[in-house]
């Protein structure tokens, strides 16, 4: 399961980082951090440590309460560090098994955690190797991967004699990933790269996004075909959410991989090798022909416009359909599956309110993306423009707001 | 022993500028930080930057703003030079791939910042130093030559006997090895020192590094007295609320409902200097007029809200994450935090230092553009201006000089200062609790208000927790990410730090900028229209005094 973010919703109950809130509350209430400890220096095993500390508002921060700790009893605690105020990205942790900035987490709600005891939980953030405590090595992880994407802009030819003239909803719309504070939240979270831990990832793709949305750029094109074609690229994300839930600055990773993924197929017709594109397609072909996912279909389908009944399965996909049968097999041994269900798939009664809605969107001229994150939410000023969505392409409008409803969960109420 | 053209120490914005700018000149050039490059506190400014860039605005104006803002203590060359290179330096950040703000033309769109007389400030939402940074760093990862020591922590700077600047003496906070670095030239991009004060909106990393590496071997430290007390801070945290925020309209009120800046300011009203808001706060504050709290109202709610949401995203976050204020709803509560130091290591127009082939730029040094206060939006400006400027002379100087061989005994010092600090027993005061007594120290001498008694006392305080400090142990005797001797090493530079702003407060006998006397509460340019300098001469500060530079702008009374 996506980890949950209770971090920034919290109800307004008090404040400020060190002890009193900002328009003057003050509460104080002790705390037990049980901290993770591993120091290479001394040749031991990682172990649990127990520190308390008192008379904190359950407004501070779980950081506050780690300074507190290393401040007043043991020097020797390492964590990154520096701006207290959810930055510069330094201390990213673990809290209760969440992936978090401990400068933004507020004592009382990780003390109220369903996953504890009212214990604190500390550790280091998952998917990177520990170095020292809490400190874990982002370079060997996620600098490398941030590498990965040629993480630069590449203009065209010379730059003109003043600015760029741009769309000023494009600047606001990269601007989105370039609120990336790079604290390697998602990086902890993600589930695809705790599978695969080549894969490039939430932030790094985030941060391709930032350059394939930038009108500056001229290797779009390039840009997508290379994280199409890599198998640990921009297919290789599952889709889970955490990545989303766990940013603290509102990036939505997984949101800027899905439009990477819609600028690949639908601006740039990219059919790669890793059959993303006819994954996506054969979603899309399916919804249409019957209403409801077929599952039978959508195999053969993805791996090359395919059907089963009409045994158009392309030659190229047979390896991927041979090495997929064991778990189709598994499915129907386990009773999940029953052949008659998976090859007769009714169609949804009203076939023709959903003809129409692909009707709608394919008359459009260009394809549409929704950002909310230009358009704001449930702003009174902006709402008609934020209903007005349902001229963008499906995939526009169904994963971003969806995308966004969990975004916002975890952070504007 | 790793060796190079120009060394550049701080990755902040001022550091990763200069040292583009040199690797464009053909040096060769390694950039070392005790953070990593991204996490520097050039993140942390939110406003944005200014620049004549519009054809209807000029650099006389914006000089002429930053001159005034400065109270007449800014140099008027190098003025005149930032801000005449100001519109460049934002189209070559543009063209390098900041997303600034556009405008319905798609064009640079500005917004109005405090003590400027045009809308000149370029921005990306209110993360305009986090957007700078990222982008420079990008072209940091761009330009494979330039080697980058990334979480290495400089413990002091490494001269020849000819006094001539030869290295560095570095700690690898991965492994605790420690490393003599060789160069033919070293510009220092350390930042602030705002840990000294307590609170601070500046990050734990500000401990002024550079400035007491500088005064160490000799460096004359200019204006230090000069510490901005920025007018929006969180009461508990010393958190920093943009001044984007009363660009964007919003006022200021005390605790009686009195929009109380029409006293002191009333043309300019919340948008005069930093200086003066701050001052009318504490006034109302210590006169009683202010919150049970100690603190005046930000009121934000009159932005309209589609504005917010572009343009102060962050500051919503901060309001609701550290204060529990919907800042959209209600007035968030504020006063004066320190912010930003004016003064440090004097440097001329090129960033060059009085040590031969040390440079500084950025906050740590003291061109000094900013003079007595320094203008919203001016500090990205200077740490990019200032910044590349070092960076290309420094690699012009590099050319026609021999690679230093700094000798081993230097590094040897540095291994035994940091082995006797990992050697000593427990016995007194905790590092942590010598930092806050300094911090409550400064904060309550060395503030928006002082005057001579309070600073002597503030004097004594300081020579008393020097001594401390060469005695407080550590928990950690490890090598690897040892951050608890490196904490020990900071506190000494910024009791440095601190001696050279009180020696500063103390000399200058009147009010100007962010320095005010009460015991001298007027502005005396017969007698201090001067810079101070503080030098290290072994046995304490030494005071002396140099030009201000006037080209065309002759001091005036000042009013907004």
């Amino acid at each position: 399961m996506p980890e949950t973010t209770e971090t920034h919703q919290e109800e307004q109950e008090g404040h400020a980082g060190t002890g009193e809130n900002g328009n003057g509350r003050p509460e104080t209430q002790d705390y037990t951090l049980r901290i993770r400890r591993y120091n290479p220096d001394s040749g031991d095993t990682a172990y649990w440590e127990t520190f308390e500390v008192d008379d904190m508002s359950p407004s501070a921060s779980v950081l506050d309460a780690i300074l507190r700790a290393r401040n007043e009893q043991d020097g020797s605690i390492a964590i990154r560090c520096s701006c207290q105020a959810a930055i510069c990205g330094s201390c990213g942790v673990r809290v209760n098994g969440q992936s978090v900035l401990a400068c933004n987490t507020h004592l009382g709600k990780a003390a109220r955690s369903p996953k504890t005891d009212g214990t604190i939980v500390v550790e280091p953030m998952g998917n990177m190797p520990v170095i020292k405590d809490l400190i874990v090595d982002m370079d060997a992880v996620h600098w490398k991967k941030v590498r990965r994407v040629i993480p630069w802009l590449v203009p065209e030819g010379d730059p003109p004699e003043r600015e760029y003239v741009v769309d000023a909803e494009a600047m606001i719309d990269v601007t989105q990933a370039m609120a990336c504070i790079h604290c390697g939240a998602c990086v902890s979270a993600c589930l695809s790269m705790e599978v695969d831990p080549e894969f490039i990832g939430p932030a790094a793709l985030a941060k391709a996004y930032r350059f394939v949305g930038d009108p500056r750029d001229s290797m779009a094109s390039e840009r997508l075909n290379d994280l199409a074609e890599d198998e640990h690229g921009i297919y290789d994300c599952t889709h889970c959410f955490a990545c989303i839930e766990v940013c603290p600055k509102d990036v939505a990773p997984m949101n800027q991989i899905m439009r990477l993924r819609r600028a690949a197929t639908g601006d740039h017709g990219i059919k790669d090798s890793n059959n993303g594109y006819g994954h996506e397609k054969a979603f899309v072909d399916i919804i249409e022909r019957w209403g409801t996912l077929h599952e039978a279909q959508l195999l053969p389908r993805s791996f090359g416009e395919g059907s089963l009944i009409k045994s158009q399965i392309y030659p190229s996909s047979l390896k991927q359909l041979i090495d997929s049968a064991p778990t189709a097999l598994r499915g129907v041994f386990s009773g999940k599956v029953s052949p008659k269900k998976a090859l007769i798939h009714p169609k949804l009664p009203d076939q023709k309110e959903i003809r129409r809605i692909y009707e709608e969107i394919e008359s459009k001229d260009e394809r549409l993306e929704l950002n909310l994150y230009i358009t704001g939410e449930g702003d009174p000023d902006t709402e008609d423009e934020a209903s007005s969505g349902d001229s963008g392409g499906p995939d526009a409008v169904e994963r971003n707001d969806s995308a966004q409803d969990a975004a916002s969960g975890g952070n504007d109420e | 022993m790793p060796q190079h053209d120009v060394l550049v120490i701080g990755a902040g914005l001022a550091g990763q500028r200069a040292a583009l700018a040199a690797a464009d000149q053909g040096a060769s050039v390694g950039i070392i930080s005790k953070i990593h490059p991204v996490r520097s506190h050039s993140n942390a400014a939110q406003g944005g930057i200014n620049a004549a860039l519009n054809p209807e605005d000029s650099w006389e104006s914006h000089a002429f703003d930053t001159i005034k803002g400065s109270d007449y203590l800014g140099d008027q060359d190098a003025i005149e030079i930032m801000c005449r290179e100001a519109p460049q330096a934002i189209l070559d950040l543009e063209h390098l791939g900041v997303t600034f703000h556009r405008n319905e033309e798609g064009k640079l769109g500005t917004r109005a910042f405090g003590g400027a007389s045009a809308a000149r400030t370029y921005y990306v939402a209110d993360i305009t130093g986090q957007a700078i940074l990222h982008v420079l760093y990008e072209q940091l990862m761009k330009y494979e030559d330039v080697h980058r020591y990334e979480e290495w922590f400089t413990t002091a700077l490494v001269t020849d006997e000819e006094g001539r600047i030869a290295g560095a003496a570095t700690r690898n906070l991965r492994d605790g090895s420690m490393e003599l670095f060789a160069a033919k030239t070293v510009i220092l991009a350390t930042g602030g020192n705002g840990q000294l004060y307590n609170p601070t909106t500046n990050a734990l990393v500000c401990t002024g590094d550079g400035i007491a590496m500088a005064y160490r071997i000799g460096c004359p430290l200019m204006d230090m007295e000069m510490v901005q007390y920025h007018p929006t801070t969180l009461a508990g945290n010393g958190l920093l609320i943009t001044e984007g925020a009363r660009g964007e309209g919003a006022h200021l009120y005390n605790g009686q409902g009195e929009r109380f800046m029409e006293k002191y300011a009333p043309n300019k009203m919340e948008l005069a200097s930093r200086d003066v808001v701050s001052r009318a706060e504490q006034t109302e504050i210590n006169e009683g007029r202010g919150f049970p709290d100690g603190t005046v109202a930000l009121d934000i709610t009159v932005v309209p809200r589609k504005r917010i949401h572009e343009s102060l995203r962050e500051i919503v976050n901060v309001g609701r994450d550290f204060a529990g204020v919907d800042i959209t709803q209600e007035p968030i509560h504020i006063k004066p935090g320190n912010h930003y130091v004016m003064g440090g290591i004097k440097t001329d127009v090129d960033g060059q230092t009085q040590v031969p082939g040390l440079y500084a730029a950025g906050e740590c040094a003291c061109v000094s553009v900013h003079g007595g206060n320094r203008l919203g939006a001016n500090s990205l400006l200077d740490t990019l201006i200032f910044g590349k400027r070092s960076g290309e002379h420094a690699a012009r100087a590099s050319k026609g000089i021999a690679t230093p061989r700094p000798s081993g005994e230097h590094l040897e010092r540095e291994e035994t200062m940091i082995h006797d600090i990992l050697g000593r027993e427990r016995s007194g005061r905790r590092i942590q609790t010598i930092k806050a007594e300094l911090g409550k120290t400064m904060n309550d001498y060395a503030a928006v208000y002082r005057e001579d008694e309070g600073l002597r006392h503030a004097h004594e305080v300081l020579v008393r927790l020097r001594e401390e400090a060469k005695t407080t142990a550590t928990d950690d005797k490890g090598v690897v990410f040892n951050q608890d001797v490196l904490t020990a090493i900071e506190l000494g530079f910024m009791i440095d730090n601190a001696e050279a702003i009180v020696t500063g407060a103390l000399e200058r006998k009147e009010s100007r900028g962010a320095q005010f006397r009460t015991d001298f509460p007027e502005r005396n340019d017969e007698e201090w229209l001067k810079h101070i300098t503080v030098t290290a001469n072994g046995e304490g500060p030494e005071v002396a005094y140099s030009e201000v530079t006037l080209t065309k702008w002759e001091p005036e009374v000042r009013s907004y």
